[in-house]
Protein backbone atom coordinates (compact mmCIF):
# COMPACT_ATOMS: atom_id res chain seq x y z
CA UNK A 1 0.00 0.00 0.00
CA UNK A 2 2.90 2.59 -0.41
CA UNK A 3 3.96 4.48 -3.01
CA UNK A 4 7.39 6.45 -3.73
CA UNK A 5 6.50 9.79 -5.93
CA UNK A 6 9.00 11.83 -7.13
CA UNK A 7 8.91 15.16 -9.54
CA UNK A 8 11.53 16.41 -11.74
CA UNK A 9 11.72 19.62 -12.80
CA UNK A 10 8.43 20.34 -12.95
CA UNK A 11 7.47 23.63 -14.11
CA UNK A 12 3.85 25.26 -14.72
CA UNK A 13 3.07 28.46 -16.36
CA UNK A 14 -0.65 29.86 -16.89
CA UNK A 15 -0.05 32.05 -20.19
CA UNK A 16 2.47 34.76 -18.80
CA UNK A 17 2.39 33.75 -15.04
CA UNK A 18 4.68 30.69 -13.91
CA UNK A 19 3.05 28.82 -11.01
CA UNK A 20 5.61 26.71 -10.26
CA UNK A 21 8.94 27.02 -11.25
CA UNK A 22 11.59 23.96 -11.38
CA UNK A 23 10.55 22.16 -8.84
CA UNK A 24 12.50 18.92 -7.52
CA UNK A 25 10.84 16.97 -4.90
CA UNK A 26 10.39 13.54 -3.52
CA UNK A 27 7.71 11.95 -1.32
CA UNK A 28 8.36 9.73 0.98
CA UNK A 29 6.88 6.30 1.41
CA UNK A 30 3.75 6.49 3.88
CA UNK A 31 4.41 10.06 5.08
CA UNK A 32 2.42 12.32 5.87
CA UNK A 33 3.94 15.85 3.96
CA UNK A 34 2.55 19.69 5.09
CA UNK A 35 3.13 21.98 1.71
CA UNK A 36 2.89 25.26 3.48
CA UNK A 37 2.39 28.17 2.03
CA UNK A 38 0.67 31.58 1.55
CA UNK A 39 -2.00 31.82 -1.09
CA UNK A 40 -0.83 31.70 -4.22
CA UNK A 41 2.38 30.00 -3.62
CA UNK A 42 1.38 27.46 -5.99
CA UNK A 43 0.39 25.15 -3.13
CA UNK A 44 -3.17 23.88 -5.60
CA UNK A 45 -0.94 23.14 -9.05
CA UNK A 46 1.50 21.23 -7.28
CA UNK A 47 -1.51 18.57 -5.97
CA UNK A 48 -2.98 18.73 -9.27
CA UNK A 49 -0.10 17.92 -10.82
CA UNK A 50 0.58 14.93 -8.13
CA UNK A 51 -3.09 14.12 -8.55
CA UNK A 52 -2.60 14.00 -12.45
CA UNK A 53 -5.24 15.97 -13.92
CA UNK A 54 -2.88 19.02 -14.39
CA UNK A 55 -0.20 18.37 -16.66
CA UNK A 56 3.47 19.97 -16.02
CA UNK A 57 4.48 22.67 -18.88
CA UNK A 58 7.86 21.09 -18.24
CA UNK A 59 9.31 17.92 -16.10
CA UNK A 60 7.53 14.64 -14.96
CA UNK A 61 6.05 13.11 -12.29
CA UNK A 62 7.28 9.45 -10.76
CA UNK A 63 4.95 7.30 -9.10
CA UNK A 64 7.77 4.18 -7.73
CA UNK A 65 10.28 5.20 -10.47
CA UNK A 66 8.05 5.36 -13.32
CA UNK A 67 7.45 8.12 -15.14
CA UNK A 68 3.77 9.05 -15.51
CA UNK A 69 2.89 9.08 -19.55
CA UNK A 70 -0.33 9.74 -21.63
CA UNK A 71 0.19 5.72 -21.93
CA UNK A 72 0.32 4.87 -17.88
CA UNK A 73 -1.74 8.01 -16.57
CA UNK A 74 -5.36 6.59 -16.28
CA UNK A 75 -4.27 3.56 -14.04
CA UNK A 76 -1.43 5.80 -12.51
CA UNK A 77 -4.88 7.95 -11.95
CA UNK A 78 -6.40 4.98 -9.79
CA UNK A 79 -2.84 5.43 -7.20
CA UNK A 80 -4.13 8.86 -6.28
CA UNK A 81 -6.85 10.71 -5.32
CA UNK A 82 -7.39 14.52 -4.12
CA UNK A 83 -9.61 16.47 -1.74
CA UNK A 84 -10.64 19.79 -3.16
CA UNK A 85 -10.29 23.10 -0.26
CA UNK A 86 -13.95 24.26 -2.04
CA UNK A 87 -16.18 21.26 -1.11
CA UNK A 88 -17.07 19.93 -4.43
CA UNK A 89 -20.07 17.66 -4.21
CA UNK A 90 -21.77 15.44 -6.96
CA UNK A 91 -25.73 16.17 -6.96
CA UNK A 92 -27.11 13.20 -5.54
CA UNK A 93 -27.02 11.40 -1.85
CA UNK A 94 -23.98 10.88 0.41
CA UNK A 95 -23.79 7.06 -0.61
CA UNK A 96 -23.69 7.76 -4.32
CA UNK A 97 -21.08 10.58 -3.59
CA UNK A 98 -18.70 8.11 -2.20
CA UNK A 99 -19.77 5.68 -3.78
CA UNK A 100 -18.82 7.04 -7.59
CA UNK A 101 -14.67 6.25 -7.60
CA UNK A 102 -15.91 2.55 -6.09
CA UNK A 103 -17.73 2.23 -9.10
CA UNK A 104 -15.33 3.77 -11.59
CA UNK A 105 -12.71 1.10 -10.32
CA UNK A 106 -15.62 -1.53 -10.99
CA UNK A 107 -15.57 -3.22 -7.50
CA UNK A 108 -17.75 -6.26 -6.69
CA UNK A 109 -21.10 -4.50 -4.75
CA UNK A 110 -20.43 -6.04 -1.27
CA UNK A 111 -17.05 -4.08 -1.43
CA UNK A 112 -18.57 -0.97 -2.54
CA UNK A 113 -20.70 -1.01 0.21
CA UNK A 114 -18.44 -2.24 2.84
CA UNK A 115 -15.76 0.47 2.05
CA UNK A 116 -18.77 3.37 1.99
CA UNK A 117 -19.81 2.40 5.44
CA UNK A 118 -16.21 2.25 6.50
CA UNK A 119 -15.35 5.45 5.06
CA UNK A 120 -18.24 7.08 6.59
CA UNK A 121 -17.38 5.53 10.19
CA UNK A 122 -13.98 7.15 9.70
CA UNK A 123 -15.36 10.53 9.34
CA UNK A 124 -17.89 9.72 12.15
CA UNK A 125 -20.97 10.14 9.36
CA UNK A 126 -22.79 6.25 9.71
CA UNK A 127 -26.39 6.85 9.31
CA UNK A 128 -25.62 9.87 6.55
CA UNK A 129 -25.71 7.26 3.04
CA UNK A 130 -29.58 8.31 2.45
CA UNK A 131 -29.15 12.48 2.73
CA UNK A 132 -28.81 14.53 -0.02
CA UNK A 133 -24.84 15.61 0.14
CA UNK A 134 -25.12 18.93 -0.85
CA UNK A 135 -27.74 19.75 1.44
CA UNK A 136 -25.30 18.86 4.79
CA UNK A 137 -23.45 21.85 6.40
CA UNK A 138 -20.17 22.72 5.27
CA UNK A 139 -17.97 21.02 7.61
CA UNK A 140 -20.59 17.61 6.97
CA UNK A 141 -19.58 18.22 3.11
CA UNK A 142 -16.06 18.09 3.58
CA UNK A 143 -16.19 15.30 5.86
CA UNK A 144 -18.09 13.34 2.74
CA UNK A 145 -15.46 15.17 0.79
CA UNK A 146 -12.82 13.34 2.45
CA UNK A 147 -15.02 10.50 2.89
CA UNK A 148 -15.21 10.00 -1.11
CA UNK A 149 -11.20 9.71 -1.02
CA UNK A 150 -10.81 7.58 1.99
CA UNK A 151 -12.70 5.05 0.14
CA UNK A 152 -10.64 4.44 -2.17
CA UNK A 153 -7.86 3.40 -0.68
CA UNK A 154 -5.38 4.97 -2.79
CA UNK A 155 -1.73 5.02 -2.14
CA UNK A 156 -1.01 8.37 -2.18
CA UNK A 157 -3.84 11.00 -0.80
CA UNK A 158 -3.76 15.04 -1.57
CA UNK A 159 -5.51 17.29 0.22
CA UNK A 160 -6.02 20.66 -0.44
CA UNK A 161 -6.62 23.03 2.76
CA UNK A 162 -8.87 20.39 4.34
CA UNK A 163 -9.88 21.91 7.12
CA UNK A 164 -9.93 25.54 5.79
CA UNK A 165 -12.88 27.88 6.63
CA UNK A 166 -14.27 24.76 9.21
CA UNK A 167 -15.17 24.42 12.63
CA UNK A 168 -13.06 23.21 15.49
CA UNK A 169 -15.18 20.28 15.90
CA UNK A 170 -15.11 19.14 11.74
CA UNK A 171 -11.58 20.51 11.53
CA UNK A 172 -10.36 18.11 14.35
CA UNK A 173 -12.89 15.21 12.91
CA UNK A 174 -11.14 15.86 9.56
CA UNK A 175 -7.37 15.81 11.18
CA UNK A 176 -8.38 12.87 13.13
CA UNK A 177 -9.40 11.15 10.22
CA UNK A 178 -5.93 11.50 8.55
CA UNK A 179 -3.67 10.66 11.18
CA UNK A 180 -5.64 7.18 11.44
CA UNK A 181 -5.86 6.56 7.70
CA UNK A 182 -1.80 6.99 7.81
CA UNK A 183 -1.41 5.28 10.70
CA UNK A 184 -2.98 2.42 9.65
CA UNK A 185 -2.86 2.29 6.06
CA UNK A 186 0.66 3.57 5.74
CA UNK A 187 -0.97 5.91 3.31
CA UNK A 188 1.30 8.59 1.98
CA UNK A 189 -0.86 11.83 2.59
CA UNK A 190 0.51 15.19 0.88
CA UNK A 191 -1.56 18.11 3.03
CA UNK A 192 -1.60 21.94 1.87
CA UNK A 193 -1.92 24.11 4.22
CA UNK A 194 -1.55 27.62 5.45
CA UNK A 195 -2.58 26.96 8.91
CA UNK A 196 0.16 26.93 10.93
CA UNK A 197 -1.03 24.91 13.43
CA UNK A 198 -2.09 22.06 11.60
CA UNK A 199 1.71 22.19 9.86
CA UNK A 200 3.09 21.89 13.14
CA UNK A 201 0.99 18.75 14.56
CA UNK A 202 -0.20 16.87 10.89
CA UNK A 203 2.84 15.99 9.03
CA UNK A 204 5.91 14.51 9.66
CA UNK A 205 7.69 16.66 6.82
CA UNK A 206 7.27 20.55 5.47
CA UNK A 207 8.10 21.94 2.82
CA UNK A 208 7.52 25.59 2.81
CA UNK A 209 6.75 27.30 -1.22
CA UNK A 210 7.19 30.23 -2.06
CA UNK A 211 6.65 31.70 -5.62
CA UNK A 212 5.95 28.20 -7.15
CA UNK A 213 9.25 27.21 -5.50
CA UNK A 214 10.19 24.78 -2.78
CA UNK A 215 12.35 26.87 -0.58
CA UNK A 216 12.91 24.68 2.47
CA UNK A 217 11.70 21.11 3.98
CA UNK A 218 12.42 19.57 6.98
CA UNK A 219 10.41 18.03 10.05
CA UNK A 220 8.33 21.20 11.72
CA UNK A 221 10.97 21.49 14.53
CA UNK A 222 13.46 22.01 11.83
CA UNK A 223 11.18 24.32 9.91
CA UNK A 224 9.83 26.16 12.98
CA UNK A 225 12.48 26.50 14.76
CA UNK A 226 14.60 28.30 12.06
CA UNK A 227 11.40 30.81 11.90
CA UNK A 228 12.64 31.34 7.95
CA UNK A 229 12.29 34.70 6.38
CA UNK A 230 9.48 32.45 3.69
CA UNK A 231 7.20 31.44 6.97
CA UNK A 232 7.39 34.55 8.27
CA UNK A 233 6.37 36.36 5.26
CA UNK A 234 3.08 34.42 4.66
CA UNK A 235 2.68 33.31 8.64
CA UNK A 236 1.72 37.15 9.11
CA UNK A 237 -1.69 37.31 7.43
CA UNK A 238 -2.84 34.45 9.97
CA UNK A 239 -2.39 35.62 13.36
CA UNK A 240 1.24 34.95 13.69
CA UNK A 241 3.20 37.22 15.23
CA UNK A 242 6.82 37.59 16.47
CA UNK A 243 7.95 39.68 19.48
CA UNK A 244 10.59 39.46 23.01
CA UNK A 245 9.49 36.75 25.13
CA UNK A 246 10.03 37.31 28.63
CA UNK A 247 9.35 34.52 31.86
CA UNK A 248 7.02 35.79 34.45
CA UNK A 249 7.13 35.15 38.05
CA UNK A 250 4.35 32.48 37.85
CA UNK A 251 5.79 30.60 35.22
CA UNK A 252 4.43 31.98 32.41
CA UNK A 253 5.66 33.91 29.06
CA UNK A 254 4.79 37.18 27.97
CA UNK A 255 5.42 38.32 24.47
CA UNK A 256 5.51 41.92 23.84
CA UNK A 257 4.33 42.19 19.95
CA UNK A 258 4.71 45.67 19.47
CA UNK A 259 2.13 48.43 19.19
CA UNK A 260 1.77 47.91 23.19
CA UNK A 261 0.32 44.81 22.68
CA UNK A 262 1.25 41.96 25.16
CA UNK A 263 0.05 38.20 24.93
CA UNK A 264 0.77 35.79 27.49
CA UNK A 265 1.15 32.34 26.89
CA UNK A 266 1.44 29.17 28.84
CA UNK A 267 5.01 27.64 27.89
CA UNK A 268 8.17 28.98 28.51
CA UNK A 269 10.57 30.55 25.93
CA UNK A 270 12.63 34.03 26.56
CA UNK A 271 14.28 35.98 23.36
CA UNK A 272 13.29 36.23 20.03
CA UNK A 273 9.73 33.99 19.24
CA UNK A 274 6.97 33.92 16.90
CA UNK A 275 3.45 32.83 17.98
CA UNK A 276 0.44 32.09 16.63
CA UNK A 277 -3.19 31.85 17.63
CA UNK A 278 -5.95 29.99 16.08
CA UNK A 279 -8.80 32.30 14.48
CA UNK A 280 -10.90 29.06 16.45
CA UNK A 281 -9.44 29.47 19.44
CA UNK A 282 -10.18 33.01 19.80
CA UNK A 283 -13.93 34.09 21.58
CA UNK A 284 -15.20 37.45 20.30
CA UNK A 285 -17.28 39.60 22.75
CA UNK A 286 -19.16 43.23 23.58
CA UNK A 287 -17.97 43.53 26.73
CA UNK A 288 -14.81 42.22 28.60
CA UNK A 289 -15.52 38.52 29.81
CA UNK A 290 -14.86 37.22 33.47
CA UNK A 291 -13.15 34.10 32.40
CA UNK A 292 -9.89 32.28 32.86
CA UNK A 293 -8.66 33.55 29.78
CA UNK A 294 -5.05 35.02 30.37
CA UNK A 295 -5.17 37.29 27.08
CA UNK A 296 -7.80 40.15 26.63
CA UNK A 297 -7.80 42.69 24.12
CA UNK A 298 -9.73 45.63 22.83
CA UNK A 299 -9.96 46.26 19.34
CA UNK A 300 -12.09 47.31 16.37
CA UNK A 301 -13.90 45.06 13.70
CA UNK A 302 -12.10 46.24 10.37
CA UNK A 303 -13.13 43.42 8.20
CA UNK A 304 -15.99 41.31 7.77
CA UNK A 305 -15.72 37.76 5.88
CA UNK A 306 -18.78 35.35 5.20
CA UNK A 307 -17.60 31.88 4.95
CA UNK A 308 -20.74 29.40 4.73
CA UNK A 309 -22.05 28.88 8.15
CA UNK A 310 -18.79 31.11 9.58
CA UNK A 311 -17.97 34.53 9.46
CA UNK A 312 -14.26 35.28 9.55
CA UNK A 313 -13.76 39.05 11.40
CA UNK A 314 -10.51 41.18 11.42
CA UNK A 315 -10.30 42.69 14.53
CA UNK A 316 -7.64 45.65 14.83
CA UNK A 317 -6.25 45.18 18.65
CA UNK A 318 -2.91 47.06 18.40
CA UNK A 319 -2.45 43.87 15.94
CA UNK A 320 -4.46 42.43 13.33
CA UNK A 321 -6.34 39.66 14.63
CA UNK A 322 -8.46 36.76 12.87
CA UNK A 323 -11.62 35.24 14.63
CA UNK A 324 -13.83 32.77 13.48
CA UNK A 325 -16.93 32.58 15.00
CA UNK A 326 -20.75 30.79 13.70
CA UNK A 327 -22.71 32.82 11.70
CA UNK A 328 -25.63 32.43 14.38
CA UNK A 329 -23.56 34.22 17.12
CA UNK A 330 -22.32 37.15 14.53
CA UNK A 331 -26.21 37.52 14.20
CA UNK A 332 -26.96 37.61 17.74
CA UNK A 333 -24.12 39.46 18.45
CA UNK A 334 -25.07 42.31 15.75
CA UNK A 335 -21.53 43.18 14.68
CA UNK A 336 -20.79 45.69 12.79
CA UNK A 337 -17.76 47.68 10.76
CA UNK A 338 -15.95 49.77 12.76
CA UNK A 339 -17.40 48.50 16.53
CA UNK A 340 -15.39 47.94 19.52
CA UNK A 341 -15.26 44.55 20.61
CA UNK A 342 -13.27 42.16 23.08
CA UNK A 343 -11.43 39.09 22.11
CA UNK A 344 -10.05 36.61 24.35
CA UNK A 345 -7.75 33.58 24.64
CA UNK A 346 -5.85 31.20 26.85
CA UNK A 347 -2.58 31.69 27.42
CA UNK A 348 -2.45 27.61 26.52
CA UNK A 349 -3.93 28.88 23.30
CA UNK A 350 -0.62 30.58 22.12
CA UNK A 351 1.43 28.37 19.98
CA UNK A 352 5.38 29.43 20.10
CA UNK A 353 6.44 28.34 17.11
CA UNK B 1 -66.93 33.32 -38.96
CA UNK B 2 -66.03 30.21 -37.22
CA UNK B 3 -65.62 31.23 -33.27
CA UNK B 4 -62.62 30.11 -31.99
CA UNK B 5 -64.89 28.15 -29.10
CA UNK B 6 -66.64 26.07 -31.74
CA UNK B 7 -63.04 25.23 -33.51
CA UNK B 8 -62.34 23.86 -29.50
CA UNK B 9 -65.54 22.16 -29.25
CA UNK B 10 -64.83 20.11 -32.11
CA UNK B 11 -61.24 19.67 -31.12
CA UNK B 12 -62.83 17.36 -28.32
CA UNK B 13 -65.29 15.64 -30.55
CA UNK B 14 -62.05 14.53 -32.52
CA UNK B 15 -60.27 13.54 -29.48
CA UNK B 16 -63.37 11.78 -27.95
CA UNK B 17 -64.73 10.20 -31.17
CA UNK B 18 -61.96 7.62 -32.03
CA UNK B 19 -61.33 9.66 -35.29
CA UNK B 20 -58.57 8.03 -36.67
CA UNK B 21 -56.80 10.14 -38.17
CA UNK B 22 -56.65 12.81 -35.10
CA UNK B 23 -54.63 9.99 -33.46
CA UNK B 24 -52.35 9.26 -36.68
CA UNK B 25 -51.57 12.76 -37.16
CA UNK B 26 -51.29 13.15 -33.41
CA UNK B 27 -48.93 10.36 -33.29
CA UNK B 28 -46.41 10.95 -36.08
CA UNK B 29 -46.16 14.43 -35.28
CA UNK B 30 -44.92 13.33 -31.51
CA UNK B 31 -42.92 10.47 -32.91
CA UNK B 32 -41.23 12.73 -36.05
CA UNK B 33 -40.22 15.53 -33.26
CA UNK B 34 -39.06 13.27 -30.39
CA UNK B 35 -36.87 11.12 -32.87
CA UNK B 36 -35.70 14.25 -34.30
CA UNK B 37 -34.77 15.51 -30.69
CA UNK B 38 -33.06 11.80 -30.22
CA UNK B 39 -31.06 12.20 -33.39
CA UNK B 40 -29.90 16.11 -32.76
CA UNK B 41 -29.30 15.60 -29.14
CA UNK B 42 -26.49 12.97 -30.54
CA UNK B 43 -24.17 15.37 -32.05
CA UNK B 44 -25.20 18.89 -30.65
CA UNK B 45 -24.30 17.38 -26.71
CA UNK B 46 -21.00 16.31 -27.43
CA UNK B 47 -20.64 19.94 -29.44
CA UNK B 48 -22.03 21.41 -26.20
CA UNK B 49 -19.45 19.87 -23.74
CA UNK B 50 -16.90 20.76 -25.38
CA UNK B 51 -17.67 24.60 -25.72
CA UNK B 52 -19.56 24.43 -22.11
CA UNK B 53 -15.95 22.63 -20.40
CA UNK B 54 -12.84 24.44 -22.57
CA UNK B 55 -11.67 27.70 -23.07
CA UNK B 56 -10.00 28.53 -26.43
CA UNK B 57 -10.28 31.41 -28.85
CA UNK B 58 -13.34 31.99 -31.02
CA UNK B 59 -15.41 30.28 -28.41
CA UNK B 60 -18.01 33.14 -28.12
CA UNK B 61 -18.28 33.65 -32.00
CA UNK B 62 -19.04 30.39 -32.00
CA UNK B 63 -21.64 30.54 -29.33
CA UNK B 64 -22.75 33.83 -30.95
CA UNK B 65 -23.16 32.07 -34.00
CA UNK B 66 -25.84 28.66 -32.84
CA UNK B 67 -27.25 31.58 -30.48
CA UNK B 68 -28.32 33.69 -33.87
CA UNK B 69 -29.55 30.20 -35.49
CA UNK B 70 -31.89 29.51 -33.08
CA UNK B 71 -33.84 32.35 -35.04
CA UNK B 72 -33.35 30.74 -38.66
CA UNK B 73 -36.44 30.94 -40.13
CA UNK B 74 -38.11 27.36 -40.75
CA UNK B 75 -39.43 28.41 -43.94
CA UNK B 76 -35.70 29.14 -45.17
CA UNK B 77 -34.31 25.85 -43.75
CA UNK B 78 -37.30 24.36 -45.48
CA UNK B 79 -36.66 25.63 -48.88
CA UNK B 80 -32.25 25.17 -48.74
CA UNK B 81 -32.84 21.01 -47.72
CA UNK B 82 -35.78 20.94 -50.16
CA UNK B 83 -33.19 22.22 -52.62
CA UNK B 84 -30.97 19.29 -51.44
CA UNK B 85 -32.96 16.84 -51.19
CA UNK B 86 -35.01 17.32 -54.44
CA UNK B 87 -34.15 15.19 -57.51
CA UNK B 88 -31.83 17.60 -59.22
CA UNK B 89 -30.14 17.83 -55.97
CA UNK B 90 -26.88 16.64 -54.26
CA UNK B 91 -29.04 14.52 -52.35
CA UNK B 92 -31.71 13.78 -54.44
CA UNK B 93 -30.15 10.26 -55.23
CA UNK B 94 -31.65 9.05 -51.71
CA UNK B 95 -35.26 9.74 -52.30
CA UNK B 96 -35.93 11.11 -49.11
CA UNK B 97 -38.00 14.41 -50.35
CA UNK B 98 -41.72 14.23 -48.95
CA UNK B 99 -40.67 11.11 -46.30
CA UNK B 100 -40.93 11.53 -42.47
CA UNK B 101 -37.03 10.50 -42.48
CA UNK B 102 -36.87 13.95 -44.55
CA UNK B 103 -39.20 16.02 -42.27
CA UNK B 104 -37.19 14.48 -39.02
CA UNK B 105 -33.43 15.48 -40.59
CA UNK B 106 -35.13 19.08 -40.76
CA UNK B 107 -36.37 19.40 -37.61
CA UNK B 108 -32.91 18.05 -36.19
CA UNK B 109 -31.34 20.86 -37.49
CA UNK B 110 -33.45 22.74 -37.02
CA UNK B 111 -33.49 22.29 -33.25
CA UNK B 112 -29.35 21.72 -33.31
CA UNK B 113 -28.61 25.15 -32.40
CA UNK B 114 -31.47 25.42 -29.50
CA UNK B 115 -30.15 22.28 -27.92
CA UNK B 116 -25.97 23.47 -28.25
CA UNK B 117 -27.06 26.57 -26.79
CA UNK B 118 -29.25 25.56 -23.51
CA UNK B 119 -27.12 22.50 -22.63
CA UNK B 120 -24.13 24.70 -23.16
CA UNK B 121 -25.28 27.07 -20.33
CA UNK B 122 -26.09 23.90 -18.60
CA UNK B 123 -23.21 22.86 -18.33
CA UNK B 124 -21.13 25.92 -17.98
CA UNK B 125 -23.51 26.64 -14.39
CA UNK B 126 -22.11 23.05 -13.22
CA UNK B 127 -18.94 23.56 -10.95
CA UNK B 128 -16.10 23.44 -13.22
CA UNK B 129 -14.11 21.18 -10.70
CA UNK B 130 -16.42 18.73 -11.12
CA UNK B 131 -14.64 17.16 -14.08
CA UNK B 132 -11.40 17.31 -11.71
CA UNK B 133 -13.45 15.42 -8.86
CA UNK B 134 -14.30 12.57 -11.12
CA UNK B 135 -10.82 12.26 -12.64
CA UNK B 136 -9.47 12.35 -9.13
CA UNK B 137 -12.07 9.51 -8.70
CA UNK B 138 -10.59 7.20 -11.32
CA UNK B 139 -13.00 8.65 -14.09
CA UNK B 140 -11.77 8.68 -17.85
CA UNK B 141 -11.90 11.82 -19.63
CA UNK B 142 -15.64 10.33 -21.62
CA UNK B 143 -16.78 9.41 -18.08
CA UNK B 144 -15.37 12.54 -16.61
CA UNK B 145 -17.44 14.33 -19.37
CA UNK B 146 -20.52 11.84 -18.21
CA UNK B 147 -20.38 13.30 -14.38
CA UNK B 148 -20.48 16.97 -15.85
CA UNK B 149 -23.30 15.72 -18.39
CA UNK B 150 -25.06 14.32 -15.14
CA UNK B 151 -24.54 16.94 -12.83
CA UNK B 152 -26.21 19.84 -15.72
CA UNK B 153 -28.81 17.05 -16.12
CA UNK B 154 -32.27 19.65 -15.49
CA UNK B 155 -30.84 21.96 -18.05
CA UNK B 156 -30.41 19.15 -20.43
CA UNK B 157 -33.75 18.29 -20.04
CA UNK B 158 -34.82 21.76 -20.44
CA UNK B 159 -33.45 22.26 -23.70
CA UNK B 160 -34.82 18.38 -24.70
CA UNK B 161 -38.16 19.97 -23.93
CA UNK B 162 -37.43 23.39 -25.51
CA UNK B 163 -36.36 21.96 -28.61
CA UNK B 164 -39.54 19.51 -28.89
CA UNK B 165 -41.80 22.14 -28.29
CA UNK B 166 -40.00 23.88 -31.19
CA UNK B 167 -39.97 20.89 -33.29
CA UNK B 168 -43.32 19.76 -33.35
CA UNK B 169 -44.68 23.56 -33.20
CA UNK B 170 -42.41 24.43 -36.49
CA UNK B 171 -44.48 24.45 -40.39
CA UNK B 172 -41.86 25.57 -42.58
CA UNK B 173 -39.57 22.55 -42.89
CA UNK B 174 -42.76 20.12 -42.60
CA UNK B 175 -44.35 21.83 -45.25
CA UNK B 176 -41.49 21.94 -47.77
CA UNK B 177 -39.69 18.92 -47.29
CA UNK B 178 -42.86 16.46 -46.18
CA UNK B 179 -45.24 17.73 -48.56
CA UNK B 180 -48.49 17.45 -45.63
CA UNK B 181 -49.21 14.15 -47.68
CA UNK B 182 -52.58 12.87 -45.90
CA UNK B 183 -51.51 9.24 -44.27
CA UNK B 184 -47.43 9.76 -44.73
CA UNK B 185 -46.04 12.81 -43.85
CA UNK B 186 -49.40 15.16 -42.52
CA UNK B 187 -48.42 16.17 -38.76
CA UNK B 188 -50.75 18.57 -36.70
CA UNK B 189 -48.81 22.25 -38.01
CA UNK B 190 -49.14 20.91 -41.95
CA UNK B 191 -52.90 20.16 -41.41
CA UNK B 192 -53.70 23.10 -39.46
CA UNK B 193 -51.67 25.26 -43.05
CA UNK B 194 -53.98 22.89 -44.66
CA UNK B 195 -57.47 23.22 -43.28
CA UNK B 196 -56.85 27.05 -42.98
CA UNK B 197 -56.01 26.82 -47.23
CA UNK B 198 -59.03 24.70 -47.54
CA UNK B 199 -61.50 27.23 -45.18
CA UNK B 200 -61.99 24.63 -43.12
CA UNK B 201 -60.96 27.09 -39.84
CA UNK B 202 -63.38 24.77 -37.16
CA UNK B 203 -61.41 21.94 -38.17
CA UNK B 204 -57.96 24.01 -37.96
CA UNK B 205 -58.58 25.24 -34.95
CA UNK B 206 -59.06 21.72 -33.67
CA UNK B 207 -56.18 20.85 -34.48
CA UNK B 208 -54.29 23.90 -33.00
CA UNK B 209 -55.98 23.06 -29.75
CA UNK B 210 -55.12 19.84 -30.12
CA UNK B 211 -51.31 20.94 -30.68
CA UNK B 212 -51.28 23.05 -27.84
CA UNK B 213 -52.89 20.62 -25.56
CA UNK B 214 -49.57 18.38 -26.90
CA UNK B 215 -46.95 20.74 -25.96
CA UNK B 216 -48.65 21.75 -22.33
CA UNK B 217 -49.33 18.03 -21.69
CA UNK B 218 -45.53 16.86 -22.50
CA UNK B 219 -44.10 20.18 -20.88
CA UNK B 220 -46.14 19.45 -17.74
CA UNK B 221 -45.27 15.83 -17.54
CA UNK B 222 -41.46 16.03 -18.49
CA UNK B 223 -41.25 19.09 -15.60
CA UNK B 224 -43.15 16.86 -12.60
CA UNK B 225 -40.94 14.20 -13.53
CA UNK B 226 -38.00 15.64 -13.82
CA UNK B 227 -39.34 17.85 -10.55
CA UNK B 228 -39.61 14.33 -8.63
CA UNK B 229 -36.15 13.15 -9.70
CA UNK B 230 -34.81 16.66 -8.22
CA UNK B 231 -36.21 15.96 -5.01
CA UNK B 232 -34.95 12.73 -4.67
CA UNK B 233 -31.18 13.83 -4.82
Amino acid sequence: MTIDVEIRNVTKSFDNLTALDNINFQIRQSEILGLLGANGSGKTTLLKILALIEKPSQGQVFFNKAAVTEQNISAARLETTMVFQKTTLFGTTVHNNVAYGLKMRKLPKDEVESRIKEALKTVRLEGFEKRSAQKLSGGEQQRVALARALALKTKLLLLDEPTANLDPRNASIIEEAIEATNRESKTTIVIATHNMFQAKNLPQRIALIEKGKISESGTPTEIFGKLSKTLASFAATENTFSGQAKITEQGTTIIDIGNDTHIEASAQREGSVSIFISPEDIILSKTPLASSARNTLKGKITEIADLDSLVKLKIDAGKPFSVQITKRSFNEMNLQLNADVYIAFKASSVQML
Amino acid sequence: MTSIWDGIIKAFQLIFSGDPTVYEVTIRSLLISATAVLIAALWSIPIALFLGTRNYRGKLFIKGFFTAMIGLPTVGLGLILFLILSKAGPLGFLHLLYTPTAIILGEAILITPLIIILTTRAIEDVDPEIKNLAKTLGASEAQAAMAVLKEASSGVFLAGIASFNRAVAELGVAQLVGGSIAGLTEVLTTGIALETARGNLELSIAWTTILLAVVFGITLATLVVEAYQRRRK
